[in-house]
């Protein structure tokens, strides 16, 4: 090999130092343009009223006093609230069963099965809400039709039920469970084949039951994934708007079917007051990052234990 | 082994399928219907539970039609909205994995001024939600003239923290610092080091978030709705959704539309699952 003269050498010094921030350059600029100005943005237009893009008055805090003494307000959050209480107590403890099921280590057929429940999360929120929004359907949809096929020897089931109009947000959850399950399940699953197989043994050697087991050997052991999925549940409810706008084609009767999101999506881009909408945005995001404050803490007394 | 413990464990293994059995099927019977449904198409959609029935209770296999399908594609234009949301996933993806890969890569394997800083800088932009930019990023969009292009869909869209985050802590795991150090002594032109090392090694890491990305792309329904005006750039989950609005009650047609906007993901997903859910995990139970 030839001895490098020192021009390339010195060159080469300067590519090995810009090289790194050229790497990351991509990120920095998109973070700056289209995530740190609209952040600052957002701050000044939550003080203003704006009609349209273009046209906007300075109101200071009036947009977060009409906003918590808006009953429109409360009624999505109390909706989202809801919604975020269904996916936690009710498809949580669903998704872990159905994980503990699956790594029974005599099963066949798991990745089969992992697959099945897996697919409907694949369908993406919109198409589900539009598929949902059938299902649930007076007269023709699937589950009216088919509750009656299936009751049909205890006099079938009414098949104008109104799901939609009485039972929003059950329905709405129910459809959530279809499409989140065998992810949340994709998770719990992990977590459980990563709990040391000597500990269930010795546990079932001092003569544990299967439910003493999970309690003292599996849940610790699965606390910080269990931890880790239940604020993703959380943080995602919170955001809940595609499925309940696209399965009522808005809010649905008596604004049951109103949420956060949704509640902003109106003010913003249907009434064009986008600085309002930036105050809803920051009420939720302050009600996010205390979620994430209070999972930190959890984590900060877990570790310490 | 006594035989009453072997009894009890065939029992306890009924017991197990009896109930994971009925639940795929659950799982699985909107797929079937949704398929069905698709099929039939005015008066026939209101008989049977999937297949068409006639007046006498026999499966009417004459009610099954393609004719939602084709009206999908000569009336409703669908097959452009196709093509909207192939370019659109695919060129987000690209871009997307690109950027991520590169800004983990220097995150977690080089040394320089302000490494920390940008590391942060990930950290508190994975915290920011998405919503809480909808009004300003309109407002700000709107300012730049890029109202009804793609450039602001794709652009923003390119260099997600997640993505960085997610290939930062690949690149420390799977790329040794001294397979770096080793290309640099070769005499690999430094650019080129996070071509020739840094993106083979990532490489499950870049199909799975291709994927993902892929897959978020194609079911993003929020940002497309606020920024794109005209029909004829609308994505799938845009023109199914006005679909649904405007043919409200011809349930075959948006069932149709519905079945031809999931179908391309579920196939790519067979094909692919288990990067897929590699990658999906990945984060959680490794980060």
């Amino acid at each position: 090999m030839s001895k490098p003269s020192d021009a390339p050498k010195n060159s080469g010094r300067l590519l090995a130092t810009i090289t790194p921030y050229a790497l990351v350059a991509p990120f920095v600029l998109v973070f700056v343009v289209f995530v740190a100005y609209p952040l600052m943005l957002s701050l000044v237009l939550s003080t203003r009223q704006t009609f349209g893009p273009d046209t906007s008055a300075f109101v200071g805090f009036d947009n977060f006093a009409f906003l918590l003494s808006d009953p429109l307000f409360w009624t999505a959050v109390r909706n989202t609230l809801v919604f975020t209480a269904g996916s936690v107590f009710i498809q949580l403890p669903l998704a872990l069963g159905l994980a503990l099921l699956l790594n029974t280590r005599m099963l066949k057929g798991r990745a089969l099965f992992r697959l099945v429940f897996f697919s409907p999360q694949l369908v993406g929120l919109v198409f589900v809400g539009i598929l949902a929004s059938v299902v649930f359907e007076k007269r023709v949809g699937l589950l009216n039709v088919g509750l009656d096929v299936m009751l049909a020897p205890f006099g079938g089931f009414d098949l104008d039920f109104p799901w939609m109009e009485r039972f929003v947000m059950p329905a709405v959850i129910l459809a959530a469970l279809w499409m989140y399950i065998g992810f949340n399940m994709v998770y719990f699953l992990a977590a459980l084949q990563s709990v040391d197989r000597s500990l269930t043994e010795a546990s079932m050697i001092d003569g544990a039951g299967p439910v003493q087991r999970f309690f003292a050997v599996t849940l610790p052991a699965i606390a910080p994934v269990a931890g880790f999925v239940t604020l993703l549940s959380v943080v995602g409810s919170l955001q809940l708007f595609e499925l309940p706008y696209l399965m009522l084609g808005g809010a649905g009767p008596e604004n049951r079917g109103l949420t956060i999101v949704m509640y902003l999506f109106q003010w913003g881009f249907e009434q064009g007051d986008l600085g309002y909408a930036s105050a809803v945005g920051w009420v939720l995001a302050i009600m996010l990052v205390a979620c994430a404050a209070v999972y930190r803490q959890l984590l900060v007394r877990g570790e310490r234990a | 082994m006594t035989a009453g413990n072997e009894t009890s464990k065939r029992l306890a293994m009924i017991g197990l399928y009896g109930v994971l059995i009925p639940m795929g099927l659950l799982t699985l019977i909107p797929f079937l219907w949704l398929l069905t449904a698709s099929l039939k198409s005015g008066d026939t959609f209101f008989t049977g539970l999937f297949l068409p029935h006639s007046e006498d209770g026999s499966i009417n296999w004459g009610g099954l039609t393609l004719s939602n399908f084709i009206r999908l594609f000569t009336e409703q234009g669908v097959g452009r909205a196709i093509l909207n949301s192939l370019f659109l996933s695919s060129a987000t993806a690209v871009l997307a994995t690109l950027s991520c890969a590169a800004g983990g890569f220097a995150l977690a394997r080089y040394q320089f001024r302000g490494r920390a800083f940008l590391t942060g800088l990930v950290l508190v932009a994975l915290i920011i939600p998405a919503p809480l930019l909808l009004a300003p990023g309109y407002q700000w969009i709107y300012r730049l003239g890029l109202l009804d292009t793609y450039t602001a869909l794709i652009l923003p869209a390119i260099a997600p923290a997640f993505g960085v985050f997610l290939f930062r802590q690949a690149a420390r795991q799977s790329v040794p610092a001294e397979l770096v150090e080793a290309a640099r002594i070769d005499g690999c032109p430094e650019p080129a080091i996070f071509m020739v090392v840094g993106l083979p090694l990532l490489r499950p890491m870049v199909g799975a978030f291709l994927l993902i990305t892929f897959l978020g792309t194609w079911n993003n329904f929020l940002t497309p709705q606020i920024l794109l005006q005209s029909s004829e750039r609308f994505p799938l989950a845009v023109a199914i959704a006005q679909l649904r609005g405007v043919y409200s009650t011809e349930y075959g047609l948006i069932m149709a539309g519905t079945l031809v906007s999931i179908a391309p993901v579920m196939i790519l997903f067979l094909v692919l699952q288990r990067e897929f859910i590699a990658g999906l995990t990945a984060g959680a139970v490794k980060g």
